[in-house]
């Protein structure tokens, strides 16, 4: 007797859970040759609404989790990934259509990046933060602090590129809505579920999947997000656009970089764009 | 608002028709337990079922504008200073003061002790100070000092006085007590409304919402309330339902309207605007006024505020730009 397939629903990732849009629509995913492989929801401006209330709600535990604990959690998202490497593989094999060694290399390369960026969570504040001199009988220490939330357009391409934006944001306490490569959106929606089973708390990243010229604008624009992450953009007029609505309650924007070399080592940028200098001055006792 | 002539005459009137029925407590317990019993099943799929409407764009800036003039912004808490109370009722008059076409809340909700500050602070801006009174929220005190309590929150200038009923002697079955309760409050209460809270969540089936409906109307209380607030489950769609449909029959048979209020757990625009859409069916458009349908909350305006800009701007608002409750 023939077995009837079991395919996998794609849903959205919001606040730990897998829900459908709530606008009921779905989009037709290719794989490299152009052959059906899913249907991937389409996320619509309440999806994001509702991924946002997720990520602010979030914000507070997260951002007062210890350094430590934060690298704990990403490092045990690397941990997990790796054990799940083979269905990534496929994944990437299947939506790319790259050789087997190349995918493996790509999830090489996304695991070691989740590590690398783990490792920061402890030190990034020795690194940006600082003892200030000053002319009176004060401590003056300057530290860094997560901005909030930040949306993100997450590059083309189905994992490297997506890790590679989404860990340096919350290993600093920020938390994220991240609207996943259009093209490539099922390996961001199993990478939800493996950031689901690795202790990261529901909200700390919310993946949407859908079109970024429908979603983006209303991240842009939303009056309770602290930051845009344009990586992924590619259109210039509507990386404009989303600039000029983020302006609105003085957003911290990252600018699109089409050329990415996503295999490079990423230097601190991308944690020190979403921080915010706390500065604290404090008597010097006798 | 404080009751008009004619809804006063027809209180007096609405006593007379009962007049048989409340002579005894086995006469009384007859009538309640002789209403027909909720169909649980069917009154909860009916409340789901309006709960699905969806209600968009001129409507739903309608929708938003009402609840807000519909809020009893409620601070009932221990630890509540005349400061917060000041600052309430600020908000109450203007809850968004970026936008001037905003309309003021129906009431801000108070302990008795706090009547003075809030009606000081309101003065004649036409938002009412409604307090909370008789033993509130348990309601377990002797009737001379539930009574007190009531004449003290009405001297210090309540124009609304929530009460709640005595729950213990509700469900022992001594109607009754319980009538001749809210009668007395309802006289203390003199020129001021009278709302009545039954705490649905303690009442246990909705049979006896219901009944706790009907004494209540009988009685004579102007609006009759789901909640303290205080206990779980508050308000809910399928209660708030039961509730409606008792007024509208008590209008039906005594030409009097009695209004609702539902407290607790409205937390959304969502919430509230599902609500609306159950009094307009329910009821029908008399009752879409703040005179007679009234949300008791405290964060449901906020989250209104977010949706109305949301509406005028076209952006998405957030909690950094109102007031912390």
């Amino acid at each position: 007797m023939s077995r009837i397939d079991v395919r996998k629903t794609y849903k959205l990732y919001i606040g730990g859970q897998f829900p459908r849009s709530e606008s009921g629509r779905s989009y037709v995913v290719n794989d490299a040759k152009g052959r059906l492989l899913a249907n991937a929801a389409q996320a619509s401006r309440k999806d994001a609404r509702d991924a946002v209330v997720a990520a602010r709600a979030a914000f507070g535990g997260w951002s007062g989790k210890t350094a430590y604990n934060r690298a704990q959690v990403v490092y045990r998202i690397a941990e997990v990934l790796e054990g799940r490497r083979e269905q990534f593989e496929a994944e990437l094999r299947a939506a790319e259509g790259v050789t087997p060694a190349r995918a493996r290399s790509y999830v090489d390369a996304s695991i070691d990046r989740l590590v690398w960026y783990a490792g920061w969570a402890d030190k990034i504040t020795q690194v940006v933060g600082n003892a200030n001199p000053v002319a009176g009988p004060y401590f003056n220490l300057s530290t860094p602090e997560p901005s909030g939330v930040i949306a993100v357009v997450a590059p083309r391409g189905p994992l490297l590129g997506l890790v590679s934006v989404v860990a340096p944001l919350i290993i600093t306490g920020n938390t994220v809505v991240v609207i996943a490569s259009q093209d490539n959106p099922l390996t961001a929606i199993t990478l939800g579920e493996v950031m689901a089973t690795s202790d990261l708390p529901g909200g700390v990243v919310n993946v949407l999947t859908g079109s970024q010229t429908e979603i983006a604008p209303w991240l842009a624009s939303h009056m309770d997000v602290n930051g845009i992450d344009l990586t992924g953009v590619e259109d210039a007029e509507l990386a404009t656009e989303l600039e000029v609505a983020a302006a609105d309650n003085l957003k911290r924007v990252r600018r699109p970089a089409p050329d990415t070399d996503w295999l490079a080592e990423p230097g601190l940028d991308r944690m020190t764009q979403f921080l915010e200098t706390k500065t604290v001055w404090h008597p010097i006792g006798v | 608002m404080t009751p008009t002539a004619s809804s006063t005459a027809s209180t007096t009137s609405s006593h007379a028709v009962f007049d048989d029925i409340v002579r005894s407590d086995s006469s009384l317990r007859r009538f309640l337990h002789g209403l027909p019993g909720v169909d649980q099943v069917g009154c909860e799929a009916r409340a789901a079922g309006l709960a699905t409407r969806s209600i968009k764009t001129t409507s739903k800036a309608y929708a938003i504008d009402l609840a807000i003039r519909m809020v009893d912004l409620t601070t009932l808490e221990g630890q509540d200073t005349h400061g917060k109370v000041r600052a309430l009722a600020s908000k109450a008059m203007r809850p968004d003061p970026a936008d001037p076409t905003c309309p003021a809340t129906a009431a801000v909700c108070v302990y008795p002790d706090m009547v003075a500050t809030a009606k000081q602070t309101l003065g004649d801006s036409g938002v009412n100070v409604a307090a909370v009174a008789t033993a509130f929220p348990s309601g377990r005190a002797a009737m001379d000092i539930k009574l007190a309590d009531t004449r003290d929150a009405v001297e210090a200038g309540a124009d609304e006085i929530d009460m709640v009923i005595d729950r213990g002697a509700f469900l022992s079955g001594r109607y009754l007590d319980v009538f001749e309760e809210i009668a007395q409050v309802r006289e203390a209460c003199g020129d001021a409304h009278l709302k009545v809270i039954f705490e649905t969540g303690e009442l246990q089936t909705y049979d006896n919402v219901r009944r706790a409906s009907w004494l209540a109307m009988m009685a004579g209380g102007h609006f009759i309330k789901t909640s303290t607030g205080k206990v779980q489950p508050a308000a809910t769609l399928p209660v708030t339902l039961i509730m409606l449909e008792a007024v509208r029959d008590f209008r039906e048979q005594t030409g009097q309207m009695i209004g609702v209020k539902p407290a607790g757990g409205i937390k959304t625009t969502k919430d509230a605007i599902k609500y609306l859409v159950m009094v307009n069916e329910i009821c029908g458009e008399d009752w879409l006024d703040p005179d007679w349908f009234r949300f008791g909350a405290s964060t449901l305006l906020n989250d209104l505020l977010m949706q109305r800009t949301k509406m005028t701007t076209g952006r998405y608002s957030g909690p950094d730009y109102f007031t912390l409750d």
